[in-house]
């Protein structure tokens, strides 16, 4: 859709090892993981990853833990060094810059939120928050006020002198994610942000960011291994196993039609009422239908279930704003309800 | 008549011997048993150990152990020139300094000192107790007439704690950053940290004569920067790694890693170190009054010396005050920077 993607992985390995070149061959030809393990001694973290990442989009890289979703992540501003493959920001080949390079992309394109938060304990909030700006050696009266500006943002005011270890966990990741959007970069990357944090301060993070997001427009990847997190968050998913994709398109897309078993596994006990939206179930507009009502496309359908108070046989006419775009047979939501797994199942 | 005589002549080496008079000086053995007569002789082992000086007695081409001694003692007064022509002018500024200094703790008259040294404590350690404490030691000692000794110990021990920490914390930060030098290093400050201290002051009188006061210098600074050196290391490797990648993620320099993280986070560790080497300085100067190191060690010498039990004794107790001011006071700092550092 858009013109270049700003973020591009294109063929990318990586292998942990001191040969890692020797026995990217392996890999290549085909070695599974724990056999490269048992016979080369050398762990594979990513293997032919390519994944496009939209400029003003969330893209979700999911997967267990283990399945190498850190290790991409660290990819990107080059914190690990790729075995193979290309890394391009806004079309410029990060494998090709100079160590002062690679500093200035660090400084300037992409911020990072961490699982463990990563503040510096000896400094205030407010210094935490101002570091990337004093990295780059701006003027620190304006540094401050930038900072203070964006500890506002995310509801930390009046902690400004606080030091990290007197916050609870949700508000040193509030200070995280001040001192990522203060950096001022159109890329943020979130390595399981938000999955140190407790279930309901998880939820108001995400409507954080996703508020944030509305206003901002940046360009985030965003790693989790919780679905509800990738679906509620994702405009496009990545699914890692063991290092490679196995799956990326639309979230919902991959809900109602997943590839892989493993994620047939993940997507099963999903309250899928709740994630999925009329946009991915509607058919299209024939005028012979009777509608019992309208609902817009970005319902859910927990929501048109409750409008239809349970009733199978009716359908609905689906707006986008005031044009009708398609319709919804009450019958097409129900099936879409049960889980593809189960429904193979009982064809059989 | 020598019990290895029998030896060589199986082994045919009679010839390499050398039937040259035995013109080998007199092993120590051999001197005794001269002094005791024919009786001595008699009574030696019946199976002695093959040790150089009892083959010597049967083949003079054998070397005895004291010409290994010897041979030692040449090498280093040969190599002595050499060596002093390089390390003499390095270490000329340590004489300067610590003469300096006990210049200056000298001159300085005691009712500005006293309050001066008060004052520093309560900067350092921001604590009443251990600043009336220190205040009281101090007097003490000066009231007992050791006024004078405790200065020049005091003096020493602010130079090469000085010196110490200015050469150790850059060795421990270059340290913390390869592995290789790390690996390289750590045997030569086990070697320090377990040579006995006696040992050091040998190769150093040879080196230096023991009027000069860079002897006993370096013969402290040796002993005492080995904790530095240790603690800063391992305080910057100790630093949180998530910080550390954060800081990387946001493109800090090396510098601005290692002035801005690093180094405040190791802080604590690195201030433990130095509480060590003013502790070991202290244990050192004590010792180095057998090379002529001025203070409260000379005063325990002469107890020893002329068995003055008394003097030995005060002077003691004073070395002990000394300790436990200069311990407390650098362990309030060390407390201090601990606190902000977790932002109590
Ligand atoms: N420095 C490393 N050396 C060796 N193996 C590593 C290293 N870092 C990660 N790995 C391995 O790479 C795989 C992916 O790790 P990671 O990216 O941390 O997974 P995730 O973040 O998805 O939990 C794991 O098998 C892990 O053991
Ligand atoms: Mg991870």
């Amino acid at each position: 859709m858009t013109a270049q993607p700003k973020v591009r992985l294109r063929n990318l390995y990586k292998i942990f090892g001191p040969i890692d070149k020797t026995v990217l061959e392996h890999v290549k030809a085909g070695m599974s993981k724990d056999d490269l393990l048992a016979q080369h001694n050398h762990v594979l973290g990513l293997q032919d990853i390519n994944v496009d990442m939209q400029a003003g989009e969330i893209t979700v890289v999911m997967g267990l833990s283990g399945s190498g979703k850190s290790t991409l992540i660290r990819h990107l501003n080059r914190l690990i060094e790729p075995t193979a493959g290309e890394i391009l920001v806004d079309g410029e080949d990060v494998m090709a810059l100079s160590k002062d390079g690679l500093r200035g992309i660090r400084q300037n394109k992409m911020s990072m939120v961490f699982q463990k938060f990563a503040l510096l304990p000896h400094r205030t909030v407010q210094q935490n928050t101002a570091m990337p700006l004093l990295v780059r050696g701006e003027d620190p009266a304006a540094c401050e006020a930038e900072a203070v500006k964006w500890l506002e943002r995310v509801g930390l005011a009046g902690y400004e002198n606080h030091y990290p270890a007197q916050l609870s966990g949700g508000m040193q990741q509030r200070v995280g994610i001040a001192r990522a959007l203060t950096a001022n970069t159109d890329i943020m990357l979130m390595d399981e942000a938000f999955s140190a944090l407790d279930p309901l301060i998880r939820t108001d993070m995400q409507d954080l960011l996703l508020e944030l997001q509305k206003e901002l427009h940046k360009t985030i990847i965003f790693i989790t291994h919780d679905l509800d997190e990738a679906l509620k968050l994702a405009d496009h998913l990545v699914i890692l196993k063991d290092g490679a994709v196995v799956q990326q398109g639309e979230p919902q897309g991959i809900l109602l039609n997943p590839n892989d078993p493993y994620i047939e596994d993940f997507v099963s006990d999903i309250n899928r009422a709740r994630v999925l939206r009329v946009k991915s179930v509607m058919g299209p507009l024939d005028d012979t239908t009777q509608y019992a009502g309208d609902v817009d496309v970005g319902d859910s359908l927990e929501k048109l279930i409750s409008i239809s108070g349970g009733e199978t046989g009716q359908a609905y006419r689906v707006l986008d704003g005031e044009t009708p775009v398609g319709q919804l047979d009450m019958r097409d939501l129900v099936k879409a309800l049960v889980p593809r797994v189960s429904s193979s199942k009982a064809e059989d | 008549m020598a019990f290895y005589d029998g030896v060589f002549k199986t082994l045919g080496l009679e010839d390499w011997c050398g039937e040259a008079a035995s013109n080998a000086p007199l092993s120590m053995a051999d001197l005794l048993a001269k002094a005791g007569g024919e009786k001595a002789e008699a009574a030696g082992p019946i199976f002695p150990f093959p040790s150089l000086d009892h083959l010597n007695k049967s083949c003079d081409s054998v070397i005895q152990t004291r010409d290994l001694t010897k041979g030692i003692e040449d090498g280093f007064l040969a190599a002595k020139p050499a060596l002093k022509s390089v390390l003499d002018p390095l270490t000329q500024p340590l004489s300067w300094m610590l003469d300096g200094a006990l210049y200056l703790f000298n001159v300085v008259p005691w009712f500005i000192m006293i309050p001066l040294l008060v004052a520093i404590s309560w900067y350092a350690s921001r604590s009443k107790g251990v600043t009336i404490f220190v205040a009281f030691s101090i007097c003490l000692l000066a009231f007992i007439d050791h006024y004078d000794v405790a200065m020049q110990t005091l003096s020493i021990i602010f130079v090469c704690t000085g010196i110490s920490v200015l050469l150790g914390v850059p060795i421990g930060i270059a340290m913390s950053r390869s592995d290789s030098l790390q690996r390289a290093t750590v045997p030569v400050l086990d070697l320090l940290q377990t040579l006995p201290t006696f040992v050091y002051l040998i190769p150093l009188i040879f080196l230096f004569s023991v009027t000069e006061s860079k002897l006993y210098g370096i013969a402290i600074i040796l002993y005492a920067i080995v904790p530095v050196i240790r603690l800063t290391d391992l305080g910057i490797r100790l630093v949180d790694r998530d910080v550390i990648e954060a800081a990387n993620a946001f493109g800090m320099s090396s510098r601005q890693k290692l002035i801005g993280v690093q180094l405040p986070l190791a802080l604590p560790n690195i201030m433990a170190g130095i509480n060590q080497t003013i502790m070991m300085s202290l244990a050192m100067v004590v010792i180095a009054s057998l090379v002529s190191a001025p203070g409260l060690g000379v005063n325990v010498l002469r107890g020893i010396r002329n068995l003055e039990l008394g003097v030995g004794i005060v002077a003691g107790v004073g070395i002990v005050l000394l300790a436990v001011i200069l311990d407390r006071v650098s362990k309030a700092a060390l407390s201090r920077v601990d606190m902000t550092r977790v932002g109590h």
